[in-house]
C-alpha cells in the first residue's frame, strides 16, 4: 500500500477510484490516451493504474519532447558540432543520451567535439556571450511548453546584436500531432487526457475540434496523481451522460485562453515549416516551428551545411508503436534486454517522461503490487 | 523539462530583460518573467518555472502541492535542482 499512502489525500484517491469503477459501464473497455509525458510520468510512478478497473485502460501518447526526436535530427546536430570545431553546441540535459547512428552528443564528446547541457536557452546565450571566438548553437526542442523560452531568448539576442548564437529549432507543436494520432487507423480511443503545461500556453480553445469533429472529450489535467484520476473521473462522467467537451480539470494553472505574451512572442519569432518528421509518426504536415524571415539571421540551418538525411530507426526498436500508444512499453521486443536507460535503443527509453523509461523505473514493480481495495 | 518547478520570487533587478531573481528549493538563481509581468506579478509571488521561463503565476497552496508532487518523483526531482543550480542566466 506504500503507494496509496503516497497520494496527498489517500480518501479523495480512494473516492474518485470508486466513482470511475460506478461510471464504468460493464462489458464495455474503455481507452484513454494521456497525451503528455509528464502524465505517462507520474502515471506510473504513483501506480494510476491500480485506482482504475481494469475496463479502463490508458494509453500513452505523444507528448514526450525528447522521444518525437528522429535520428536524421540528432546526427545534423552531431555533424555540424563535429564539423565545425569552433562550434559550442548546447541542449537540454536529456538530449545528451538520444541515440543517433553515430551514437549520442555524449558520444560525440568522447570524439572531440563540444556539447554542452544547459538548462535554459538563456544559459546558451550567456555562453555566446562569454566566447565571442566561438559559435554557440542552442539545440531546442520541445512542445508549446519550452518553444516560448526559445523566442524570448532569439529577442534578446536580436535586440542585443549577438552575432554567434544560432538555434537549430526542433520545438513541435501539439495539436497536428493528436491529429495524426486520431487518423491512425491502428488506434480506437474514447478520450485525452489533455497536457496540462502546453495548455498553459496554447489554452483549451485549440483542442475543440476533437470533441466537435471526433465526438471525443479531452480534459486538460494537472500533474499530481489526483488531477490526473480527478481528470480520468470527468472524462468517464463525459463518456457516461453521451457528452463530448474540452473540460479543464487544471483551471488553477490553464487559462482558457493560453497565454497571449507566449503566443504573440511565438507568432513573432517562429513559422511552421511545412512538414517535419516524428520519430515513429513519420512526417507530419504543419507540426513543427523553424525561425521566421525576422529572424532567419539566427537560424542554423541556413548558417551551417545541415545533412539533412533522413535515417530509418533501428530494426529492433519499436518506439513508433509505444509512441501511438499501439503497443505497451514492455511489449517491445528488445525492452529492458537490450534497450535499458543506460543503454537506450529507443528515445522512449531515455528521457524519464518516455513511456518505456517510466516503465522501466516503477511499471515493473506494479505487476507485484497487490490489489488495491477500495 | 516539462514539469515545470516552483520559485518564489525575491527581486525583480532587470527591466528590459525581464529577469528577477527567485528561490527555488533554497537556492536563489535568475530567470526571465516577461511572459507573466503582465498579470501583475509582484514581490513574493510564485511562478511556475520551465527552463528558466516563468510561465504562470501560482499561490502558495499550489506551489508546496507542486513541489511535495516532485518531490516523490524522487531521481527526476534531483535531475531538475541540479540542473537550476547549475543555471547562471544573467
Ligand atoms: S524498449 Fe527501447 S526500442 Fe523498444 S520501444 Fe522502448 S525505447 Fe524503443
Amino acid at each position: 500500500m506504500r503507494f496509496v499512502d503516497e497520494y496527498r489525500d489517500p480518501d479523495l484517491a480512494r473516492a474518485l477510484s470508486a466513482k470511475i469503477s460506478t461510471l464504468a459501464e460493464p462489458g464495455r473497455h474503455y481507452k484513454l490516451m494521456e497525451v503528455c509525458g509528464g502524465h505517462t510520468h507520474a502515471i506510473y510512478r504513483f501506480g494510476v493504474h491500480d485506482f482504475l478497473p481494469e475496463t479502463v485502460e490508458l494509453v500513452h501518447g505523444p507528448g514526450c519532447p525528447v522521444c518525437v526526436i528522429p535520428m536524421g535530427r540528432v546526427d545534423d546536430g552531431m555533424a555540424i558540432a563535429e564539423r565545425n570545431p569552433d562550434v559550442i553546441l548546447t541542449c537540454f540535459g536529456d538530449m545528451m543520451r538520444v541515440p543517433g547512428s553515430n551514437g549520442s552528443f555524449l558520444d560525440g564528446n568522447a570524439r572531440g567535439a563540444d556539447i554542452r547541457m544547459v538548462y535554459s536557452p538563456l544559459d546558451a546565450l550567456r555562453i555566446a556571450r562569454q566566447n565571442p571566438d566561438r559559435q554557440v548553437i542552442f539545440y531546442a526542442i520541445g512542445f508549446e511548453t519550452t518553444a516560448p523560452s526559445t523566442a524570448l531568448t532569439l529577442v534578446r539576442a536580436k535586440r542585443e546584436g549577438i552575432t554567434n548564437f544560432s538555434v537549430f529549432c526542433n520545438h513541435v507543436t501539439i495539436i497536428p500531432a493528436i491529429k495524426a494520432i486520431l487518423d491512425s487507423p491502428d488506434l480506437r480511443l474514447d478520450a485525452f487526457v489533455g497536457p496540462g503545461h502546453v495548455s498553459t500556453v496554447i489554452g483549451c480553445r485549440p483542442y475543440e475540434f476533437i470533441p466537435r469533429d471526433h465526438g471525443k472529450p479531452l480534459v486538460c489535467a494537472g500533474f499530481e496523481p489526483l488531477d490526473v484520476l480527478q481528470a480520468i473521473e470527468m472524462i468517464m462522467r463525459q463518456l457516461a451522460d453521451g457528452r463530448a467537451e474540452v473540460e479543464n480539470q487544471y483551471a488553477r494553472i490553464v487559462p482558457w485562453d493560453g497565454n497571449r505574451q507566449a503566443l504573440a512572442t511565438m507568432a513573432d519569432v517562429f513559422e511552421l515549416r511545412p512538414y517535419f518528421e516524428w520519430r515513429g509518426l513519420g512526417f507530419i504536415s504543419h507540426s513543427a516551428l523553424k525561425l521566421s524571415q525576422r529572424y532567419a539571421d539566427f537560424d542554423t540551418e541556413l548558417r551551417y551545411d545541415v545533412p539533412g538525411v533522413r535515417v530509418a530507426d533501428p530494426k529492433s526498436c519499436q518506439c513508433g508503436e509505444v509512441l501511438k500508444g499501439v503497443l505497451k512499453p514492455w511489449e517491445c521486443k528488445v525492452f529492458g534486454t537490450a534497450c535499458t536507460p543506460e543503454t537506450p535503443i529507443g528515445t522512449c527509453m531515455v528521457s524519464s517522461e518516455g513511456a518505456c523509461a517510466a516503465y522501466y523505473n516503477y511499471g515493473r514493480y506494479a505487476k507485484k503490487r497487490l490489489p488495491l481495495h477500495v | 523539462m516539462c514539469l515545470g518547478i516552483p520559485g518564489q520570487v525575491i527581486e525583480f533587478f532587470d527591466e528590459t530583460d525581464q529577469l528577477a531573481k527567485v528561490e527555488v528549493t533554497g537556492v536563489k538563481r535568475n530567470i526571465n518573467v516577461g511572459l507573466v509581468r503582465d498579470e501583475g506579478l509582484e514581490i513574493g509571488d510564485w511562478v511556475l518555472i520551465h527552463v528558466g521561463f516563468a510561465m504562470s503565476i501560482i499561490d502558495e497552496d499550489e506551489a508546496s502541492t507542486a513541489m511535495e508532487g516532485l518531490q516523490l518523483l524522487g531521481e527526476q526531482f534531483d535531475t531538475e535542482v541540479e540542473e537550476i543550480a547549475a543555471s547562471r542566466i544573467e
